[in-house]
């Protein structure tokens, strides 16, 4: 049936902004938001590698761009969205993995968000005190 | 019936999920801040000479591989899933896009770090 024909005209909700509606959806979203980032990071060290396997000056440029003052500050802005990533992601451990009994009780939300983070906190300061 | 590859791509959104929460904001501030900038680290901790040493051994091969790879999986499938929730059907271009690129970039990766 073509559109003209349809006398029907239900109403569709709009999605626009929908996210903005509850502060819940606003932490999804920039848990969500993260991910574009971690892409671009993702790339950064992409173009790092392919630069390395091509000559020592291509990689040498490439070291000269990570200098620059907007990829430092880049580079700052991807820092902040990885530690909420970091915070993020055991935030939403407890319901992402199988649940834990622990004498026969539940193991609580809170203890698997701050055992992860400690562990995550943890294990990164370990890789810059091997890389200083 | 038709295999799902839902578990293949759960698994690797999981693993870079973990692994760009452990070791992510240290290599952030790193290779971006600190190295760079010069605080805190020598610059010559990224010199080619050092990272075609690393990128030489079989370990340095796999945590370069590990982390480019992983973290773009779990990024793409949050992307994935994110334009959807801003009302874009997921249909198979968006599937090409956000499955295929990582893709493509596992594989220059993986040929890139074997050559080096």
């Amino acid at each position: 049936m073509s559109a003209q024909m349809d006398k029907r005209r239900p109403y569709i909700r709009s999605m626009n902004s929908w996210w903005k509606r509850d502060p819940y959806f606003i932490r999804y979203m920039g848990m969500e938001a993260t991910s574009v980032l971690v892409a671009l990071y993702a790339a950064i060290l992409l173009v790092g590698l392919l630069r390395l396997s091509q000559s020592e000056a291509a990689y040498n440029g490439w070291l000269d761009a990570l200098k620059s003052g907007p990829s430092i500050a880049l580079h700052a802005v991807i820092l902040v969205v990885f530690l909420y990533h970091l915070w993020s992601w055991f935030k939403v451990m407890p319901k992402t993995m199988p649940m834990i009994f622990v004498d026969g009780k539940k193991l609580p939300a809170e203890t698997i968000t701050y055992t992860g983070v400690t562990v995550a906190v943890v294990v990164n300061v370990i890789v810059l005190i091997i890389l200083v | 019936m038709k295999r799902s590859n839902a578990p293949l791509v759960w698994s690797l959104f999981g693993a870079g999920g973990m692994l760009a929460a452990l070791v992510g904001p240290a290599l952030v501030f790193v290779t971006g801040i600190a190295v760079p900038a010069g605080i805190l680290m020598s610059r010559d901790l990224l010199s080619y000479q050092r990272m075609t040493g690393f990128a030489h051994t079989w370990l340095g091969k796999i945590i370069i591989l590990a982390v480019i790879v992983l973290f773009l999986w779990h990024a793409a499938l949050r992307i994935f899933h994110m334009l959807h929730d801003f009302g874009f059907h997921a249909g198979a271009g968006a599937k090409l896009v956000c499955f295929g690129l990582p893709f493509l970039c596992t594989i220059a990766a993986a040929y890139r770090v074997l050559m080096i």
